[in-house]
C-alpha cells in the first residue's frame, strides 16, 4: 500500500469547486492575515503573549472568550444570510449555491452557533462575574481554565480551516449516521466537525468542573447558597450539565469517528451496529445542552431585571428551585427530539408530557420577572430592553415548544421549518438576547467605560424585529410543508414568505453593524465614559464593589457578606467602601504558556486526524501527554503580590471612588 | 512522620487493589466477547454486571468513597450523579428496546 506522507491531503483541498466558496476561503485568510500585520505593525506580539494569552486571571480569560464567540457569530451570521439569500432566489432555479456548497453551510451555521458562538459567550461572562459576585479572587483551578479557552479556540480554528483547506461537514449540525459515515460520506467534513466538537467538548467539561469547584468552594464568609446572585445559581446548574451532558457527545462522536476511520460498526446496520443508537446519545447530550445556553441568560435577565427596576428580585427562591428544577428536568425529555424514530405511543407519551412539565418553572420564572418589574422604578437601559424583548418574544417560543411537544403534533410538522423557527425563537431571544444584556450590563466592568445606549438600542431594535421578520414566517412555512435544509424549490406561494424571511435577515445585519458602531464609538468616547467608582448602574451584587476594571485580585479584603443583595447591604450600612486597618500579601496565580501550547497541539492533532496524516497525530497526542506531565511537575504556579502593592493600587482606587463621587 | 508514610501506604495499597480489580472486571468482559463461548444473555449480563462492580471499584478505591464516613456533601453529590445515570441509561435502554421491539420483532 502507496504511504502518503501528508495523508489524503493534496492540491485538490483548495475550494475551487465554487466561486463562493472560494470567496469565502479569501476571506477567511485575508482576515487572518490582517489580525497579524496588525499586530505585528503595532508591534504588540509580546504584550499579547504576556498581558493575554498567557494569562491565568480568569477576567482576560472571560474577555478572550467573548471575542471567540463575537468573531465566531459574525462568521455564523454570514452562513445564515447565505441561506436565507439562496431560499429567497431558488424557485424553479438553482439559487448562486451548488447543494453541497449549500449543505455545508447550514451544517457551519448550526456548529458555530452552538459550539463556538453560544458556547464561549457564556463561558467568558460566567468567567468574568461569578468570581466577583461569589468575592473570590479567581477560579479554583486557573490553569486549567486556560486549558479550556485553548481547547475551544483549537475546535474554532478547525471549523475556520475547513473553510479554505478541505470541506465542512454536509451531514448537519448533528450528524447523523448513515449519512455521516464513511460509505455515503467519504471525504474529509464530518471529520472536521467531528474534531471540532471533541476539542471544545472536551474544553466545555473542563469548565464545568473549574465552575462546580469555584462556586461551592470560593464564596467570601457569608455568602450562603441561598445568598448567591441568581446569575451563579443559573451558571452552578449550568456547570452541573455540561459535566453530566457533555460526556455522552464525547463517546457519540467518538464513537462516530471510530466507525470512520477504523471501519467499526457502532452505528452501521452492517455486523449488528445501530444508528438510532447514535442519535439517541446525541440528544442525551443535546437537551441539556439547550438549557446550558439558556439557564446563564435566565441569570443574567434576573440580575438585569432587579437592577434596572432598582428593586429586588421578586421570589428569589422560587427562582433558586425552578433554576434547579429545570436542570433535573432537561435531562428527562431528550427522546422529544426523536418522537418520530418510531418508538412506541407510550414512550412518545412520557417524553411529551415530561416536556410540558418544563413549561412550568420556566412560566415560574417569567412572573418572577414581571413582578420584579411590578411597582419598580425602571430605566430603560439596552440590557433591560434586551430582557423585555425575550420575555415577550420566548413566551411565544415556549407555545410553540409546547405544540411541539405534542407527539401527533410533531408528526406532522417535525424536520419542517416550523421546528426551525421554533428552537430560533427559543435561543435568540433565550439566549442571545441574554449574553448581550450581559455585555452590555458589564463592559463597563471588564473595560472600565460604559458601553453608548444609543447605538445600543438601536441594535436591539433591529434585532428584535429582524428576528420577527425571518422567523415568524418560517412557522407560516413549516405549516405549508417545507422541509428544512431545502437548497431549492418550485412551489411558488413559498417565495413570498422566504423573501420577508431574506428581509428580516437584513434587518438583523443592521442590527450586527450597530453593535459594531456601538464598540467603535463607545472606545473612542471612553474618556467621557470612564466608570471610576466600579458601579455605574447602582449595582446590588458583589461584582459591583470591585473597580472597574478590577485589581488582578478583585478584592483587597475579602467582603463578608450578610445579604442576599450583598453589595447594596454594604452601601446601605456605609461600610462598602471602608478602609481596611491593613493590607495583606496575596497570591496570584503566574502566566503559563502551556494553555496556548495544549491548545495549538489539539488543533494538529485535529488536523492530523482529519487528513489521516497518522505520524503528526501520533506526534502531536505524545506532546500534549509530555506537556501535561510537564506542566504538572511546575511546583511554583503562584506569585506573592506584596501588600506594599496592594495598598498602592487600593489607594488610588480610593482617589477614583473620590472623584467618582461614591466616598 | 510515621503517620504521614503509614497513610501514604494505605493510600498506594487501596490504588493498586483497585487497579488489580479494575484489570479484572476489564478482562473478563473482552475475554467473554472475544470468545464467545457463553450465550448472547447470560453474556450481556455478565458484562453489565462487570461494568457496574467496576463503577463500584472507581469510588471505592480511586474516588476513596465510603458510604460510612463521607461527607454529606460527597454522598448528595454521588446520590445525584446515580439517579442521572439512573435516568439517562435506564430511559435508553427502555427507549432502544423498544425501537428494537417494533423493528425486528
Amino acid at each position: 500500500m502507496e504511504m502518503r506522507i501528508l495523508g489524503r491531503l493534496t492540491a485538490d483541498a483548495l475550494p475551487f469547486y465554487s466561486w463562493v466558496a472560494v470567496g469565502g476561503a479569501v476571506v477567511t485568510v485575508l482576515g487572518f492575515l490582517t489580525v497579524v500585520g496588525v499586530i505585528t505593525w503595532l508591534g504588540k506580539w509580546r504584550y499579547l503573549w504576556n498581558e493575554w494569552l498567557t494569562s491565568l486571571d480568569h477576567k482576560r480569560i472571560g474577555i478572550m472568550y467573548v471575542v471567540v464567540a463575537l468573531v465566531m457569530l459574525l462568521r455564523g451570521f454570514v452562513d445564515a444570510i447565505m441561506m436565507r439569500a439562496q431560499q429567497a432566489f431558488a424557485l424553479n432555479s438553482d439559487g448562486y449555491l451548488p447543494p453541497e456548497h449549500f449543505d455545508q453551510i447550514f451544517s457551519s451555521h448550526g456548529t458555530i452557533m452552538i459550539f463556538f458562538m453560544a458556547m464561549p459567550f457564556l463561558t467568558g461572562l460566567i468567567n468574568i462575574i461569578v468570581p466577583q459576585q461569589i468575592g473570590a479572587r479567581d477560579v479554583a483551578f486557573p490553569f486549567m481554565n486556560s486549558v479550556s479557552l485553548w481547547l475551544t479556540a483549537a475546535g474554532a480554528s478547525l471549523v475556520l480551516v475547513s473553510l479554505v483547506i478541505g470541506r465542512f461537514s454536509t451531514a448537519g449540525w448533528s450528524g447523523y449516521p448513515p449519512y455521516s459515515g464513511a460509505e455515503y460520506n467519504p471525504g474529509v467534513g464530518v471529520d472536521y466537525w467531528i474534531w471540532a466538537i471533541q476539542a471544545s467538548g472536551i474544553g466545555t467539561t473542563l469548565s464545568g468542573i473549574n465552575f462546580i469547584v469555584t462556586i461551592l468552594k470560593r464564596r467570601a464568609p457569608g455568602m450562603r447558597l441561598m445568598r448567591m446572585p441568581l446569575f451563579c445559581w443559573t451558571a452552578l446548574a449550568s456547570s452541573i450539565l455540561m459535566i453530566f451532558a457533555f460526556p455522552a457527545l464525547t463517546v457519540a462522536t467518538a464513537t462516530l469517528a471510530l466507525d470512520r476511520i477504523f471501519g467499526m460498526h457502532f452505528f452501521t446496520n452492517a455486523e449488528g451496529g445501530n444508528m438510532m443508537n447514535y442519535t439517541n446519545l446525541f440528544w442525551i447530550w443535546g437537551h441539556p445542552e439547550v438549557y446550558i445556553l439558556i439557564l446563564p441568560a435566565f441569570g443574567i435577565y434576573s440580575e438585569v431585571v432587579a437592577n434596572f427596576s432598582a428593586k429586588r428580585l421578586f421570589g428569589y427562591t422560587s427562582l433558586v428551585y425552578a433554576t434547579m428544577t429545570i436542570a433535573l428536568l432537561s435531562f428527562t425529555v431528550w427522546l422529544h427530539h426523536f418522537f418520530t424514530m418510531g418508538a412506541s405511543a407510550n414512550v412518545n407519551a412520557f417524553f411529551g408530557i415530561a416536556t410540558m412539565v418544563i413549561a412550568v418553572p420556566t412560566g415560574v420564572k417569567v412572573f418572577d420577572w414581571l413582578m420584579t418589574m411590578f411597582r419598580g422604578r425602571i430605566t430603560f437601559h439596552p440590557s433591560m430592553l434586551w430582557t423585555l424583548g425575550f420575555i415577550v418574544t420566548f413566551v411565544i417560543g415556549g407555545m410553540t415548544g409546547v405544540l411541539l411537544a405534542l407527539p401527533p403534533v410533531n408528526y406532522l410538522v417535525h424536520n419542517s421549518t416550523f421546528l426551525v423557527a421554533h428552537f430560533h425563537n427559543m435561543l435568540i431571544p433565550g439566549a442571545l438576547f441574554g449574553y448581550f444584556a450581559g455585555y452590555m450590563y458589564w463592559f463597563p466592568k471588564a473595560f472600565g467605560f460604559t458601553l453608548e445606549a444609543r447605538w445600543g438600542k438601536r441594535a436591539f431594535w433591529c434585532w428584535i424585529i429582524g428576528f420577527y421578520l425571518a422567523f415568524m414566517p418560517l412557522y407560516v412555512l413549516g405549516f405549508m410543508g417545507m422541509a428544512r435544509r431545502t437548497e431549492h424549490y418550485d412551489i411558488a406561494a413559498w417565495q413570498p414568505l422566504l423573501i420577508v424571511a431574506a428581509l428580516g435577515a437584513l434587518v438583523v445585519l443592521a442590527g450586527i453593524t450597530s453593535l459594531v458602531i456601538q464598540l467603535i464609538t463607545s472606545i473612542r468616547n471612553r474618556d467621557n465614559a470612564r466608570d471610576l467608582t466600579g458601579d455605574p448602574w447602582d449595582g446590588r451584587t458583589l461584582e459591583w464593589l470591585t473597580a472597574s476594571p478590577p485589581a488582578p485580585y478583585n478584592f483587597a479584603i475579602l467582603p463578608q457578606v450578610w445579604d442576599i443583595d450583598a453589595f447594596h447591604d454594604m452601601k446601605r450600612r456605609s461600610v462598602a467602601y471602608a478602609r481596611p486597618e491593613r493590607y495583606e500579601d496575596i497570591l496570584l496565580p503566574k502566566n503559563s504558556g502551556a494553555g496556548v501550547v495544549l491548545g495549538g497541539l489539539a488543533f494538529t492533532f485535529g488536523f492530523a486526524v482529519v487528513w489521516h496524516i497518522w505520524w503528526a497525530a501520533i506526534a502531536a497526542l505524545i506532546a500534549i501527554l509530555g506537556t501535561a506531565v510537564a506542566r504538572s511537575f511546575r511546583d511554583r504556579t503562584e506569585f506573592r503580590l506584596p501588600a506594599g502593592e496592594v495598598k498602592e493600587i487600593e489607594d488610588r482606587r480610593l482617589r477614583d471612588l473620590a472623584k467618582g463621587g461614591a466616598i | 512522620m510515621e503517620n504521614a508514610e503509614a497513610a501514604a501506604g494505605r493510600k498506594l495499597k487501596s490504588y493498586l487493589t483497585g487497579y488489580g480489580l479494575a484489570l479484572v472486571l476489564t478482562a473478563i468482559p473482552f475475554g467473554i466477547a472475544a470468545s464467545g463461548f457463553l450465550p448472547r444473555g447470560t453474556a450481556l449480563f455478565v458484562i453489565g454486571t462487570a461494568a457496574l462492580i467496576q463503577v463500584l471499584v472507581h469510588l471505592r478505591y480511586f474516588l476513596q468513597l465510603r458510604l460510612r464516613s463521607a461527607s454529606p456533601e460527597r454522598l448528595l453529590a454521588t446520590a445525584f450523579a446515580a439517579v442521572l445515570i439512573v435516568i439517562m441509561i435506564g430511559g435508553s435502554l427502555w427507549i432502544m428496546f423498544n425501537l428494537h421491539y417494533r423493528m425486528w420483532v
